[in-house]
């Protein structure tokens, strides 16, 4: 019998997991384990309904050069948890508008927040980066993935770790550390995970035949183990009890915001922006046939980046308790980061140069350069916030959240947009998209979806923190904290309508996929450009 | 440039990469993190601080699993209309028995970083059950289960204990009344003085309105009344926390 070992442990993983259930020492551990259950018990079963009991050594064995399943499962997964995540962003958004959509207690704010940030970084964000490092480093290795089946384990443990993320929020499992919220015991579980990932890319470099490692690597080599140092260091905590979700942070105070916001930036700087990068590097060439522009260029920027990012994370606690020697520090590091990103953002742009026109004729690279174009402003628009004076009003307002926005949707969205609409047709070995027309459409949506959220939490952030700063010529406050919230509801509206329109552009998006998997073929007129006219000979 | 022509070793080398790129993504974080458990602003202790009694540890684990964090700061800066806003801006001690600390990073809501005595229980029970029926431009969920729910108080010397493992100096006392102590504290029929002798300033009485049931609400509204009160500014001297 195929994968009898792995039926057997998952099998006794769905026991561990009942056993988990009955000696819980909380209710929401019990919940959750029961969750586990049905999820591993649901895996057992259909394993062994898929499994061949062909005679063992019959087997047909997979020749090709390649081992693209888990890419396609993973592109799949990315389109999947892109619009869950953006869906649900949808809805915390209509929730700040209209508060009586909370649903206590399973759907309230609070709950429902740390599911659309994880569902956007780390499930469409990060099956976006497990798929394309595993199609990159293949390519660019010109060999097949490293420890056979390991890959598919990290596919599936990964979408595994999902779920248990998502379904403890929602019942309040959480360690309230932002972008870090998932308990001990689900910690724990992302480790092991992510070690098998290194083992697998890792394995995949070192077997490689070409004899240079190619700079997309680099990226996603500094993404998978930085990522590894930061989760461990940030989620070191001693559980209350073994049959129990709750666990104790092992810092407190000043030390454990340094260390999360050390953690919670570099998220953003390596999670976020060096596997995005590793990204770019592979698929902007290939989409527009050009060279990477620099290949010193990609060196520095490549070091510099790696190294200043690390400095960047205690711009979240400026004039906090945390000494001001930290956070100067910080502030300084930021503001130098911004060249290593320009650096990165310049190698991209001018990776078009001699193809510039196909922004016009190639609606997948107008979605690449747009994507590095929201990485480049936002990657001023940090450094800028970083600096003490600018943050003292920007802290605590809708200008971060308008700031994170750009760089998730402009950037980190438009990248992956872009590298779906490129991979699709290539693993399942189709001509074209079902439609070109549809990217367009895409584009657009997305474009105009990001430019009214990203307007609209400028506007209400900046005056969100004039309100609060605001002395009259008596010397009195102004505005109560009350008013202040008054004076948000229009700006939430239209930023929904702004995530409305991403949301829909990721629908379009999702049934183009579905339709060019399904081997359909849209009869459409070409794009205007498209086929150029033929000049007559002068 | 003879350096950059260098980089071909690592490039061709994993290894050498990998090493390389560990190496320097380490150093920023030892250097900033590092002092912090050494330096004395940011280690010293301030009159009055104490860790939390069990039912404030209860309703702060509360706090934490409803994401009140996602709305709420808990950390005042030390600006003209935040110290009028809110009260004296936040000290380093006054969050040295937070595992993990609750500085929040965004005001969808007001800082509560000394919410505690500014409004009566009441308020507090009424605000979380209705939040728009004391604040019309409120936009907060409404969290009126809390009242129902009662409060798991079985595992509560776990918590102490876990606490302790981290180094909040919980003493072998504490933890074997921790849960005599929890149902104490919202009891007003109890005898408390056990629960003000180990918790100082200690709120003590019914919290949310229902003496017979000892519920998620009176645990929450116990650590919103003792937020930001342990530390009496009123003899605190400033000039001795320089940062």
């Amino acid at each position: 019998m195929k994968y009898a070992m792995e039926t057997i442990l998952l099998a006794l993983a769905a026991f561990a997991a009942l056993l988990g259930a009955a000696f819980a020492k909380d209710s929401q551990f019990g919940a959750h384990m029961w969750v586990l259950f049905f999820v591993l018990t649901a895996s057992v079963i259909v394993l062994m309904r898929t499994s061949s009991y062909a005679p063992a050594g019959v087997s047909a064995e997979d020749n090709s050069p390649y081992m693209d399943g888990p890419v396609r499962y993973g592109v799949i997964a990315t389109v999947f948890w892109g619009v869950t995540g953006f869906l649900v962003g949808v809805i915390v958004a209509a929730q700040l508008a209209f508060p009586d959509l909370n649903i206590e207690p399973w759907l309230n704010f609070g709950r429902l927040r740390p599911l659309h940030t994880s569902a956007v970084i780390f499930a469409f964000g990060g099956n976006a980066l497990i798929a394309t490092s595993f199609y990159v480093v293949q390519r660019t290795s010109r060999a097949r993935l490293f420890g056979g089946n390991l890959a598919w384990y990290v596919f599936w443990g990964y979408q595994l770790f999902i779920i248990m993320a998502a379904t403890g929020y929602l019942l309040g499992i959480t360690q309230s550390r932002e972008y870090a919220e998932p308990e001990w015991y689900v910690d724990i579980f992302l480790t092991v995970v992510w070690v098998a990932y290194l083992i697998v890319f890792l394995g995949t470099i070192l077997n490689r035949k070409e004899p240079h490692i190619y700079v997309a690597n680099w990226f996603y080599l500094a993404f998978i183990v930085t990522i590894a140092m930061l989760h461990i260091v940030n989620n070191l905590a001693v559980p209350a009890s073994f049959l129990g979700s709750k666990s104790y942070s092992l810092f407190s105070g000043v030390q454990d915001a340094l260390t999360q916001w050390w953690y919670g930036h570099n998220a953003v700087g390596f999670f976020l922006t060096a596997g995005f990068l590793g990204m770019m590097y592979y698929f902007v060439p290939k989409q527009a046939e050009r060279p990477v522009y620099s290949y010193r260029l990609s060196i520095i920027h490549f070091w510099s980046l790696i190294f200043l990012y690390i400095w960047a994370g205690p711009h979240h606690l400026h004039y906090t308790a945390l000494p001001d020697w930290a956070q100067t520090l910080g502030m300084v590091f930021s503001i130098m980061l911004w060249m290593p990103s320009w650096g990165g953002m310049i190698n991209g742009l001018m990776t078009l140069s001699g193809a510039w026109d196909k922004i016009r004729t190639d609606p997948i690279i107008r979605m690449m350069v747009v994507a590095i174009a929201f990485y480049g402003m936002s990657t001023f628009e940090g450094p800028m916030m970083s600096i003490k004076a600018v943050n003292s009003l920007s802290h605590y307002t809708e200008w971060t959240i308008g700031h994170v926005h750009s760089g998730a949707l402009g950037w980190n969205g438009m990248i992956t947009f872009g590298a779906i609409y490129f991979l699709v047709p290539r693993l399942w070995g189709r001509e074209r998209l079902y439609s070109m027309r549809m990217v367009t459409w895409h584009f657009w949506l997305a474009t105009l979806g990001i430019v009214v959220y990203a307007a609209v939490m400028w506007v209400a952030g900046i005056s969100q923190g004039l309100m609060w700063r605001e002395y009259d010529e008596q010397g009195f406050l102004v505005y109560s904290f009350a008013e202040s919230v008054a004076a948000m509801v229009p700006y939430y509206i239209v930023r929904t309508i702004g995530g409305l329109m991403f949301l829909a552009g990721a629908l379009v998006m999702a049934f183009n996929v579905y339709m060019t998997i399904r081997g359909h073929v849209r009869q459409e007129e070409p794009l205007p450009g498209a086929a150029p006219a033929i000049q007559p000979a002068q | 440039m003879a350096l950059l022509d260098k980089h071909k070793t690592i490039e061709k080398n994993a290894t050498l990469l990998l090493v390389g790129t560990l190496l320097v993504v380490s150093i920023g974080g030892l250097v900033q993190i590092t002092p912090l458990f050494y330096l004395e602003n940011t280690i010293e202790k301030v009159e009055g601080m104490r860790p939390y009694s069990p039912l404030e540890l209860a309703g702060r684990n509360i706090y934490i699993r409803e994401g009140c964090y996602t709305c709420h700061s808990q950390m005042i800066r030390p600006f003209r209309d935040e110290v009028e806003r809110y009260g004296h801006y936040s000290l380093a001690a006054e969050s040295m028995y937070d595992h993990p600390f609750q500085w929040g990073s965004k005001r969808t809501g007001p800082d509560l970083a000394r919410v505690g005595n500014r409004y009566s229980n009441e308020w507090h029970v009424q605000h979380l059950i209705e939040p728009r029926s004391v604040v019309p431009e409120s936009v907060m969920p409404s969290y009126a289960f809390l009242k129902e729910t009662p409060l798991a108080v079985d595992t509560i010397s776990y918590d102490l204990t876990a606490n302790r493992r981290v180094g909040v100096p919980y003493s072998d006392e504490m933890i074997a009344s921790a849960e005599a102590d929890i149902r104490a504290q919202a009891d007003p029929n109890a005898d408390t003085s056990g629960v003000l002798a180990r918790y100082p300033k200690a709120k003590l009485g019914d919290f949310d309105g229902n003496p017979a049931a000892l519920t998620e609400m009176d645990a929450l509204v116990a650590y919103l009344q003792m937020l930001g009160t342990l530390v009496d500014f009123s003899t605190y001297d400033a000039s001795a926390d320089y940062r």
